[in-house]
């Protein structure tokens, strides 16, 4: 038997069963790792040591007869902007190349409580700025089921490890749509918490008022396992929310008797592409056929998220980003005579095309003169957006919609085109900009590339969401297809 | 033409709360560099700023003491920096909802008069790393980055220097009260910038302003503002356009120079910290602060007029801190000679602490010895110059008066018959003092009984030897 071909639930229960150890475990990723990342491009740092430690210390628990609870010795791998002690936390930027954290985040310093074993650091577009994991400063990562086609962005080797086997769980960050669009392209279920559910302690921030940590796992029950043992307030993270995390093995039922989902109409219009529609349509009577009441509702403001969003976003990375001066760590130019000129050599030199676009963006939209015409009003329009949400989540559990208009594109097919690119995150931006829980499960493909099917719920009620995914999941084959890569 | 001064301050204040605002480090001054640091005050990447309870109280508490009303929902801002000393390049401050705002303080102006010199607002924010500038580079230490400020801006109400360095004594003395500061202008805990313009008498439209910067003491907040304003008479007078400049103090040469002009200004950038929630702020917990105010400065200096009947002078004076203020009420109370407890400590212990620098915590005799030695002098025991001499053995050793009276047999001399002897032995030797007394040089009366005191060792009492010398003077 394969280990590597196995779910961290399974897993979990086979080290709890003494029939396999943590040890075994992690070595068979590590050497998954070493077979197929080459070809992946996943890892930016693999913590071999580190991990082969860690596995050993939990054995040795094991031994004295201690249960594993939690995570119970399973594999996670992290996304390469969440600090781990002792670790690289690059953001894909050359700016923070040799940067090694000091410190864990909040997240990190879960997984290790909780039994996981970290097994690395993974690649992303730089700075989290992008759709497709092509502006990652050191290498590129390939969708597991097509290598010619993008794997999503900016955790799109977050999606692409979990689809290759090379991690059972792995933890993406999202601003907008970063963890959902990229486990849509690559048929994972990827997880974006309520706003205030996950730490941010410790997750390099881009924009801090939509930042937050994702969960990514092969199936539902994966990810709800990996959410579990991260969600909850933190004293070092101001917009956490002290509301008690409920137990998402309660909510993988099947039944959807007595649940109402919304279908947004605006989420089925132009530009999105008819496979993914008809993808989605199959989807929808899944969910009914297991019980729920579907109904056509209509969030007419998300048709300015995106606008809101790039507005939202850049400006405060033109803040975030602002301590990334070559003064304290990371790089710093050999050319800089002064303090200004390290500033700015070491900046022109260190940040890439994309997040040099933002910042110029965001510092725009923030200047005197300025600020009301663009970031003033687009707090409003967020508003806005915010009470279209509760007003359609009053009447519905949640709401149905694709993750993306497309499923995943070619390398280069968007690259010059910024608009283009930033149009893939058109459905899943919007609840960034409220601050809802969304999540997108695989649910089909087109033309043997993969389609994610997308539910957006109440603030909070992360529990709804994983019943909703699990009870398509189960009446479905989708995610127990394998990508072709070997 | 006759001008008109505009002046308004901008004072940045420490806040004396254990740790800094964001985050659990201590706010010790001083320390090895970078040791009082951790992830988030140096701005490390990921780490994020969690608000100090304290912080918020304290500044709310000085709101209080200085009459401003508290806001119920306030906001933390960031204000883009990009400098070395400034860790994150951005610093969180409050921008446009500060916690408090619309107070003022009581001054008294020359005439007796009092004055309400209006207050804008109380914001807080977080204080910069400092800059070390060695021959090796510039080097940061990042201890004070994140130490709390309060900075308490003025209206501009101030019309003189004078008025200015009255309105900052009067506001370091309430913080310093309230214990939300220590106001150590020396250790930078209590920073001052003037906003300093003129403008013709009888105007009401003020005119184009300075911001100084870089003065450390009240000395120098006087020198500076009297500086500006003759700089800026001149300009004008010789039909020069003034420029909205930033300057800076230099003490040494005393005079203001350019920092950087208005068309240089930063654009700060302001916008809403998203890392922090917005600050909601309760009426039950403004009453709970409320409650640990103490008496201020002002009412005390009223009391202590109206209780020890003392003058409004002294009172002011005696209440600038709580310290002297406590030290003078308990010896008024011990010795009940208010104005003689008021007189030593304004008069000889002040002159004595300033030269030896020392504060009134760290003085080393007690309000009751200094009560004891009013006593003695009230009761003829030693005399007030012996008094004087018996303070400095006080100060520098801490014994009891009486112990040093004792111990050095100053225990002044009223006997009528032994001084009478002395005064006689020195008419009869200075025949030519009495020869000037008779031709009209009474004066000669004060070298006379110098003689006395001195022939006496300071011991006899100079009434008496005053009474006896005038009597026996007349004999001849």
């Amino acid at each position: 038997m394969e280990l590597y071909k196995l779910k961290a639930h399974e897993l979990k229960n086979m080290i709890k069963n003494r029939e396999v150890k943590v040890e075994e475990v992690t070595k068979e990723f590590l050497n998954r790792i070493h077979k197929t990342d080459e070809k992946i491009g996943a890892y930016l740092y693999k913590a071999e040591e580190e991990a082969k430690a860690s596995a050993k210390t939990l054995d040795e628990k094991i031994a004295k007869g201690e249960i594993l609870q939690g995570l119970g010795g399973v594999p996670v791998a992290i996304k390469d902007n969440i600090s781990v002690k002792e670790m690289q936390n690059t953001c894909a930027s050359n700016i923070l190349k040799g940067y090694i954290a000091p410190y864990d985040a909040t997240v990190s310093e879960k997984i290790r409580e909780n039994n996981g074993i970290i097994l690395g650091k993974l690649n992303m577009d730089e700075f989290a700025m992008g759709s497709s994991n092509e502006n990652s400063a050191f290498k590129k990562v390939v969708n597991p089921w097509n290598s010619l086609y993008v794997p999503g962005g900016s955790s799109g080797a977050s999606a692409a490890a979990v689809a290759a086997f090379e991690t059972p769980l792995s933890l993406g960050t999202e601003t907008g749509g970063s963890v959902r669009q990229p486990a849509s392209f690559c048929s994972v279920v990827g997880l974006k918490p309520t706003y205030g559910r996950i730490s941010r302690y410790g997750v390099v921030a881009f924009g801090s008022t939509l930042d937050q940590v994702g969960t990514i796992g092969r199936d539902v029950e994966d990810c709800a396992l990996l959410t579990q043992n991260i969600a909850g307030v933190d004293n070092k993270d101001f917009t956490t929310v002290n509301i008690p995390v409920q137990d998402y093995s309660k909510s993988l039922t099947k039944d959807l008797k007595g649940r109402k989902i919304g279908i947004p109409v605006e989420y089925f219009g132009e530009g999105l592409d008819d496979g993914v529609r008809k993808t989605i349509d199959e989807a929808i009577k899944v969910l009914k056929d297991n019980g729920a009441e579907v109904k056509e509702c209509s969030l007419p403001l998300s048709e300015y998220a995106l606008a809101t969003y790039y507005i939202i976003s850049s400006a405060e990375a033109s803040s975030n980003l602002a301590r990334f001066d070559g003064i304290k760590f990371g790089h710093r130019s050999k050319e800089a005579k002064d303090a200004i000129d390290i500033y700015f050599k070491s900046r022109s030199e260190g940040f890439g095309r994309e997040v040099k676009r933002r910042i110029m963006l965001g510092t725009y939209v923030l200047s005197a003169g300025y600020y009301d015409a663009y970031y003033k009003k687009a707090l409003k329009v967020r508003n806005l957006i915010k009470q279209d949400f509760d007003r359609v989540l009053k009447e519905f559990d949640a709401v149905v919609c694709p993750t993306s208009p497309t499923t995943a594109f070619k390398f280069g097919e968007k690259t010059k085109d910024v608009l283009s690119m930033y149009l893939s995150d058109i459905y899943t931006v919007p609840v960034n900009i409220s601050g809802n829980p969304a999540i997108s499960v695989p649910c089909g493909f087109v033309n043997n590339l993969p389609v994610g099917l997308q539910f957006i719920g109440n603030y909070f009620r992360e529990d709804t969401l994983f019943n909703l995914a699990y009870s398509y999941e189960a009446s479905t084959e989708w995610h127990k297809k394998s990508a072709l890569i070997e | 033409m006759e001008y008109e001064v505009v002046i308004g301050l901008e004072v940045h204040t420490e806040l004396s709360t254990k740790t800094k605002i964001f985050c659990g480090c201590t706010t010790e001054f001083g320390g090895q560099p970078n040791t009082h640091v951790c992830p988030v005050c140096m701005g490390l990447p990921g780490s994020l700023p969690h608000l100090n309870k304290m912080v918020v109280e304290y500044a709310i508490k000085a709101g209080l003491a200085l009459n401003c009303s508290i806001t119920r929902y306030g906001r933390m801002d960031r204000k883009s920096i990009f400098y070395p000393d400034c860790p994150k390049n951005y610093q969180i401050t409050q921008n446009d909802l500060p916690i408090c705002r619309d107070g003022f303080i009581e001054i008294e102006l020359e005439d007796g008069s009092t004055k309400k010199i209006g207050i804008e607002g109380i914001h807080i924010e977080e204080d910069a790393a400092k800059l070390l500038h060695t021959t090796v580079g510039t080097l940061v230490d990042f201890n004070r980055s994140g130490v709390p400020l309060t900075e308490i801006v003025s209206k501009p109400d101030l019309r003189s220097a004078k008025e200015a360095v009255q309105y900052l004594e009067r506001l370091k003395s309430i913080l310093s009260c309230i214990g939300v500061s220590d106001c150590k202008m020396e250790e930078g805990s209590l920073r001052c910038d003037a906003n300093v313009s003129i403008m013709e008498k009888g105007s009401n439209v003020f005119g184009v302003r300075c911001e100084i910067k870089n003065m450390n003491s009240f000395k120098s907040l006087e020198k500076a503002i009297n500086f500006e304003v003759n700089r800026q008479i001149a300009s004008i007078e010789a039909g020069k356009k003034l420029s909205q400049d930033t300057r800076r103090w230099d003490d040494a040469k005393n005079v203001t120079v350019v920092m950087r002009s208005k068309e240089f200004a930063n654009d700060y950038r302001y916008f809403p910290e998203g890392d922090l929630v917005t600050l909601n702020i309760d009426n039950n917990w403004i009453e709970e602060i409320r409650k640990t105010i103490p008496e201020l400065p002002y009412e005390k200096e009223q009391r202590f007029v109206e209780q020890f009947k003392i003058p409004k002078y002294d009172a002011a004076v005696l209440t600038l801190t709580t310290s002297m203020a406590d030290f003078f009420e308990k010896t008024a109370q011990i010795s009940g000679d208010a104005k003689s407890a008021s007189n030593w400590l304004m008069g000889d212990i002040s002159k004595i602490m300033k030269e030896n620098a020392v504060c009134v915590e760290a003085l080393k005799f007690t309000p009751a010895q200094l009560a004891e030695l009013i006593k003695l002098i009230n009761a003829g025991t030693i005399s007030n110059s012996m008094g004087k001499k018996v303070i400095v053995d006080m100060f520098n050793t801490g014994k009891s008066p009486k112990a040093i009276v004792d111990e050095k047999g100053l225990i002044q001399n009223s006997d009528e018959g032994a001084i009478l002897q002395v005064v006689k032995k020195v008419l009869g030797s200075n025949f030519k003092s009495i020869e000037d007394y008779k031709n009209g040089k009474t004066k000669v009366i004060g070298f006379l009984v110098g003689i006395v005191m001195k022939e006496t060792k300071g011991k006899a009492n100079p009434q008496i030897v005053n009474k006896l010398m005038n009597e026996e003077m007349k004999k001849y």
